[in-house]
C-alpha cells in the first residue's frame, strides 16, 4: 500500500472512529420509497418516449420488424445522408439499398468525421426522460462511432422501452456492462447568456426508429 | 498544502460582495440565469410525486458512503484495478497535480483536453500545468469562456454566467484569432465547435472530473449535456479522471436516485442530454489507459465533525445557488472561492480547517432555500450555525459580537434585568430619536440605519402594560 | 382555554402593541391569556449567532417560565421554529435525560399565533374589521419550518372591509435574517430592495406578516423610502373592529 493510500484511510478511520461491521445491513435498510416500476401500458409508454424525443426536436419513426430497412432508408434520405458508418454487429438484412454503408472496422476519427452519419441498435430506451441507452455491444458500436459523425440514427425495439430510471437502471446492471453511454437528444448547452443552443459536440441531429 | 482555488487568498464576503452589488451588469445576468434554471427546475420537479422519497433516498445513501468510506474507496480501487484502470490516491491538491504532471510527461505529451471539473479548479490544475510546461484547453462552453477570458468561475453549472454574448464575442474574436463572427449564441457555440473539434481529434490525453465513482463495478459516471465530456472521455490515448473521496457510491444500482435528482436539480432537465460510464479500459473502445486519481485535500476534516460531515454528500448540481437570495445578489465570486453559493459557504471553510473564509458562514440570512431545493437534503441553515458556533467556540468572533451577546444573555437570565435593559435603551436612545424613529445611529447599528429606520423604544414595554393593566401576573 | 402569552422579548422592548393586541383578540373570542413576568427570550439571536451555551442557558429559563402551561401563543413564527427546530437538538447535546422531557413536553404546547387560531382553536374569522388593502409577507421560518402560510391568509380573508393582495415572490426572503441584517448589511438591503418592489407593486396600504423582525427591516426600508406603507403584525389586524378605531401601533 502506498504511504499516501494509507495516510488517508487512516485519517478516514480516524475520523469516522470505531464502527461496527453492519455495512452490509445498514445498506440494505437505506429506504427506497421511490417509484421503481410502471405505470403506464405499453402503448402510453410507447407514445411518451416518442413524444420526448420529438420534444427533443428529434425525428420519430415507427415500423415492425419487416419493414426497418425501408423506413431506414426514408429516414436517412429526409435528412439528406448518404455516407453512413455502421457498427460491425449490425444486422445485415436491415440496411437499405442505395446508401454507402462503411463498417466501423477501426476507422480512423477521420474517416468517421468525414462519414454523413451513424447508423446504431440500442440496449434500452427510458420513456419517462426520452432517454437511449447504448451499452455498446457489436450492434451500438463503440463510443465514438456515435460520437464523431453529426449525425445519429438509432434503432430501438418496443420491448427495450421501460417507463422509469429504476426500470433501466436494473436492466443495465443485469448486463453488468463495462460502457454505457445515455443519450437524451443532441447536445446541448445554454451557457451563453442561458440562451439554449442544440448540438455543441456530439451529433446535432439524432432521429429514432421504434421497431414493433 | 491543502488548497480550495484562491480561497486563502479571498477577501472577506462582505467587502467582496459590497463589490459585487455595485455591478448591475453581473446583478441583472446572475439574475436572469438562476431564474431560467430555477424554472425550469419547479417544472419537472413538479411532475415527479416520489421526490422527497428520492431525496430521502440520496441523502441515505451518502451518508452511509460517508460511514463506510475506507471500505468503499478500496472497493472501487480494487475493481477499477481489475478493469485495467490505475488508482493513484492523492493527500492534497500540490501532490494530486503533481500525480497528473507525471503522468504526462511520462508520456511525453504537452497538451491535454479537460472536461468541466470543479475539482481541478480546486487543486488550481491549470496553473501547475501551465508551469510544467503543459497545455490544458477546457472543453465545456463556458469553462472554455473563462479559460480564454482568464477569468473565474461564478456557478457551480454555469460558471460564465456573468459575461454576456458581446464580451464572449469579443472574447472569442481575440483569442481564436477569427476575422469574422455573428452576434448570436448559435454563432459563437459553432466558433467553439470548431475551435475545440480540432483538439479532440488530435491531443492524446484527456482530464475529467467525476460525478460517481462506482465501487461494486470500479466504473466511473460523468454527467454532461455537450458532448465535450464524450470527446474528453473517448478519443484521447490516455485519460486521467481526478475524484474527490466522496464522490463515491456503493453501487452501479444507486445511479437510478443520482440521474433523476442530478439533472432535474441542475439543469432544469429530466435528463441532460449524455451520461458516460466506463470501466477500466476496453480495447477497441475508447483510451488504452486509465488513470484515477482519489483525492482528499481536505474533506477528511470535513469527515471527522460529524455535525456537519453531510457537506460531503453534496452532487454539485448548483440547485441551491439558484435557489439562495443571497447568492442572487451578489453572484459567485463574492464567495472567493470556486465553491460559492449556499454550499460554498459551509464547503470551502471547512476544507480549510476553519482558518480561511471564515466570513463565509454567516453570508446567509438562514432563510432554508437551499435546504428546500438540495436534492440531496444538506441541512446548509443548520452547518451554517454549526460552523457559526465553531467560530465562536475557536475565540474567532470579535470582540465586539462577544461582549454584545454576553451582555444580552445576561439580560434574558432575568426578567428584571431585562426590565433594566429596556430602561436603559430607552434612556440612551435620547438623541438619535426623532419620530419614533432612530435614522442615524453609531456603532454596530449604523450598518442599520445606514439605509432603513429603526424604530426607537416606546415609551412602555409590554410587561410594563401588563403590570400596570392586569395589576399582577 | 387558558393561554399563556410567550409575547417574545423584542416585541416587549419595541412592539408591545403586538402583545396587546394578541391579548385583545383572544380575550374576544372567549379565552384567558396570562402573562407568565418571568419570561424573556426563546435564545434564537444567540443560537443562529453561534452562542450555544448562552442559547441553553436561555433555553432552561425558557423551560422554567413556562412549565405547566396549558398552551402558549407566540406571535414570531421565528421563534416558534426555534423552539420546535432547535430545542430538542439542545437537549439532547446537553445529555441531560430530564430537560429532553421538558423539552417532548413543551413542543406540543407552543403555538404561532396564527396557527393556534387556525388550528388549534379552529378559528377563522375572529370578528375582525380593517377596510384597507394588505398585502401579506411569509416569512421564511413560517413557510419552510413550521409551514405557516394558509393560516394567515385565511384569517386575513375573514376580516371584514380588508382587502388582499397577493405579494409576488411570496417565497423569498426579504433579508433580515437577524444578526445578518447588520453583518451582511449591503446585500441584506439588496434583498429588501427587491422586496419593496415587490411589495409596491401590489399597491398595498399595509404589509402585514406573523413576525415583526422581518417587518421591523421592511418597515425600517419602506419608512426611510418614504412609500407611506405601513407594516403590521397580523395580530393588530385581527384586533382591530371598528373602522375609526385603529390601535395606536408604532410605524416600523
Amino acid at each position: 500500500m502506498s504511504a499516501e493510500k494509507a495516510e488517508i484511510l487512516g485519517r478516514i478511520r480516524a475520523a469516522l472512529g470505531p464502527r461496527h461491521d453492519t455495512r452490509v445491513e445498514e445498506y440494505a435498510a437505506i429506504p427506497r420509497r421511490y417509484r421503481q416500476a410502471s405505470e403506464l401500458g405499453a402503448e402510453a409508454r410507447l407514445d411518451l418516449f416518442l413524444s420526448r424525443i420529438q420534444h427533443y426536436d428529434g425525428g420519430v419513426f415507427r415500423c415492425d420488424t419487416a419493414a426497418i430497412a425501408g423506413t431506414i432508408a426514408s429516414a436517412l434520405s429526409d435528412r439528406g445522408k448518404r455516407r453512413i458508418a455502421v457498427p460491425a454487429g449490425f444486422p445485415r438484412d436491415w440496411l437499405p439499398d442505395g446508401f454507402e454503408f462503411v463498417r466501423d472496422e477501426n476507422l480512423s476519427y477521420e474517416d468517421l468525421d468525414r462519414s454523413d452519419g451513424a447508423l446504431t441498435a440500442s440496449t434500452v430506451a427510458i420513456a419517462w426522460t426520452g432517454t437511449i441507452v447504448l451499452h455498446h455491444s457489436p450492434s451500438e458500436g463503440r463510443r465514438a462511432l456515435t460520437l464523431v459523425p453529426d449525425y445519429h440514427l438509432c434503432v430501438v425495439e418496443a420491448d427495450q422501452i421501460v417507463e422509469t430510471v429504476p426500470e433501466a437502471i436494473r436492466r443495465l446492471r443485469a448486463l453488468n456492462p463495462s460502457l454505457v453511454t445515455t443519450i437524451s437528444g443532441p447536445s446541448a448547452t445554454a451557457d451563453i447568456e442561458m440562451t439554449r443552443i442544440k448540438g455543441v459536440h456530439g451529433p446535432r441531429t439524432l432521429d429514432v426508429i421504434v421497431v414493433g | 498544502m491543502i488548497r480550495v482555488g484562491d480561497a486563502a487568498r479571498a477577501p472577506s464576503f462582505p467587502v467582496a460582495a459590497r463589490r459585487a452589488l455595485g455591478n448591475a451588469q453581473l446583478r441583472r445576468n446572475v439574475r436572469h440565469a438562476t431564474e431560467v434554471i430555477r424554472n425550469k427546475r419547479a417544472v419537472v420537479v413538479s411532475e415527479m410525486t416520489d421526490w422527497q422519497d428520492l431525496r430521502d433516498s440520496a441523502h441515505e445513501i451518502k451518508d452511509h458512503v460517508l460511514r463506510h468510506l475506507d471500505f468503499y474507496l478500496e472497493q472501487f480501487e480494487d475493481n477499477c484495478t481489475r478493469a485495467g484502470g490505475r488508482v493513484h490516491w492523492a493527500r492534497d491538491a500540490d501532490e494530486a497535480n503533481r500525480i497528473v504532471i507525471d503522468i504526462i510527461r511520462g508520456h511525453d505529451e504537452r497538451e491535454v483536453i479537460k472536461v468541466k471539473t470543479m475539482t481541478s479548479d480546486e487543486t488550481r490544475l491549470n496553473v501547475a500545468l501551465e508551469a510544467a510546461g503543459i497545455v490544458p484547453y477546457e472543453t465545456d462552453l463556458a469553462d472554455l469562456i473563462i479559460q480564454l477570458g482568464e477569468d473565474q468561475p461564478s456557478h457551480i453549472v454555469v460558471p460564465a454566467l456573468h459575461k454576456n454574448r458581446a464580451e464572449i464575442r469579443e472574447l472569442f474574436l481575440r483569442t481564436m484569432k477569427l476575422t469574422a463572427l455573428g452576434p448570436e449564441p448559435q454563432d459563437l457555440t459553432n466558433a467553439a465547435r470548431t475551435f475545440l473539434r480540432e483538439k479532440f481529434l488530435r491531443v492524446k490525453v484527456g482530464f475529467s472530473g467525476a460525478n460517481f465513482a462506482i465501487a461494486d463495478t470500479g466504473s466511473v459516471c460523468v454527467v454532461e449535456s455537450e458532448g465535450n465530456g464524450r470527446m474528453c472521455l473517448t478519443l484521447p490515448r490516455i485519460l486521467i479522471t481526478l475524484v474527490g473521496v466522496e464522490k463515491i457510491i456503493p453501487a452501479f444500482g444507486d445511479l437510478e436516485v443520482f440521474l433523476q435528482l442530478l439533472p432535474r436539480s441542475a439543469t432544469g432537465e429530466r435528463m441532460n442530454p449524455y451520461n458516460s460510464i466506463w470501466t477500466g479500459v476496453r480495447g477497441g473502445d475508447g483510451p488504452e489507459e486509465f488513470h484515477v486519481v482519489l483525492l482528499d485535500n481536505g474533506r477528511t476534516i470535513v469527515l471527522a465533525d460529524e455535525e456537519s460531515r453531510e457537506t460531503l454528500d453534496c452532487i454539485r448540481c448548483g440547485a441551491c445557488l439558484n435557489a439562495c437570495p443571497v447568492y442572487r445578489q451578489t453572484g459567485g465570486h463574492a464567495y472567493g472561492s470556486i465553491y460559492s453559493g449556499p454550499i460554498g459557504a459551509i464547503l470551502t471553510p471547512q476544507l480549510q480547517s476553519m482558518q480561511h473564509s471564515t466570513s463565509l458562514p454567516y453570508a446567509s440570512s438562514l432563510c432554508g432555500a437551499c435546504y428546500e431545493a438540495c436534492p440531496v437534503k444538506i441541512n446548509i441553515p443548520e452547518i451554517l450555525i454549526h460552523l457559526r458556533r465553531r467560530i465562536v467556540e475557536e475565540k474567532g468572533a470579535p470582540l465586539g459580537e462577544r461582549l454584545s451577546m454576553k451582555a444580552a444573555a445576561l439580560a434574558f437570565a432575568d426578567s428584571s434585568r431585562l426590565s433594566i435593559a429596556q430602561k436603559l435603551a430607552r434612556a440612551a436612545q435620547w438623541p438619535f430619536k426623532r419620530d419614533g424613529q432612530l435614522s442615524k445611529m453609531p456603532g454596530p447599528l449604523a450598518a442599520w440605519t445606514a439605509s432603513r429606520d429603526l424604530p426607537a423604544v416606546p415609551a412602555e414595554s409590554f410587561r410594563d402594560w401588563w403590570k400596570r393593566e392586569r395589576g399582577k401576573s | 382555554m387558558l393561554i399563556s402569552l410567550f409575547t417574545t422579548c423584542y416585541n416587549d422592548t419595541l412592539f408591545p402593541e403586538t402583545g396587546k393586541a394578541v391579548v385583545r383578540v383572544l380575550e374576544r373570542l372567549g379565552h384567558e391569556v396570562e402573562f407568565r413576568s418571568a419570561q424573556t427570550c426563546c435564545g434564537q439571536m444567540h443560537y443562529n449567532t453561534g452562542y450555544v451555551t448562552d442559547a441553553l442557558a436561555i433555553m432552561r429559563h425558557f423551560l422554567r417560565v413556562f412549565d405547566g402551561a396549558e398552551a402558549i401563543c407566540i406571535p414570531s413564527s421565528s421563534c416558534v421554529a426555534m423552539i420546535r427546530d432547535h430545542y430538542p437538538k439542545m437537549a439532547a447535546e446537553s445529555g441531560d435525560a430530564a430537560l429532553c422531557h421538558q423539552v417532548d413536553a413543551l413542543l406540543p404546547r407552543v403555538f404561532e399565533f396564527s396557527e393556534l387560531l387556525v388550528d388549534k382553536l379552529g378559528v377563522t374569522d375572529v370578528g375582525a374589521h380593517y377596510p384597507h388593502t394588505v398585502t401579506l409577507h411569509t416569512p421564511c421560518h413560517a413557510l419552510r419550518s413550521l409551514h405557516v402560510r394558509e393560516q394567515p391568509i385565511r384569517l386575513l380573508r375573514s376580516v371584514r372591509g380588508l382587502q388582499l393582495v397577493d405579494l409576488p415572490r411570496e417565497d423569498e426572503c426579504c433579508g433580515f435574517g437577524g444578526t445578518f441584517a447588520i453583518k451582511n448589511a449591503d446585500v441584506s438591503v439588496a434583498m429588501l430592495a427587491d422586496k419593496i418592489d415587490c411589495i409596491r407593486e401590489t399597491k398595498a396600504e399595509v404589509c402585514a406578516a406573523t413576525d415583526n423582525s422581518c417587518l421591523m427591516h421592511i418597515g425600517g426600508g419602506l419608512r426611510r423610502q418614504q412609500t407611506g406603507i405601513r407594516c403590521m403584525h397580523l395580530a393588530e389586524i385581527l384586533a382591530a373592529t371598528a373602522p375609526a378605531a385603529m390601535p395606536g401601533s408604532p410605524a416600523r
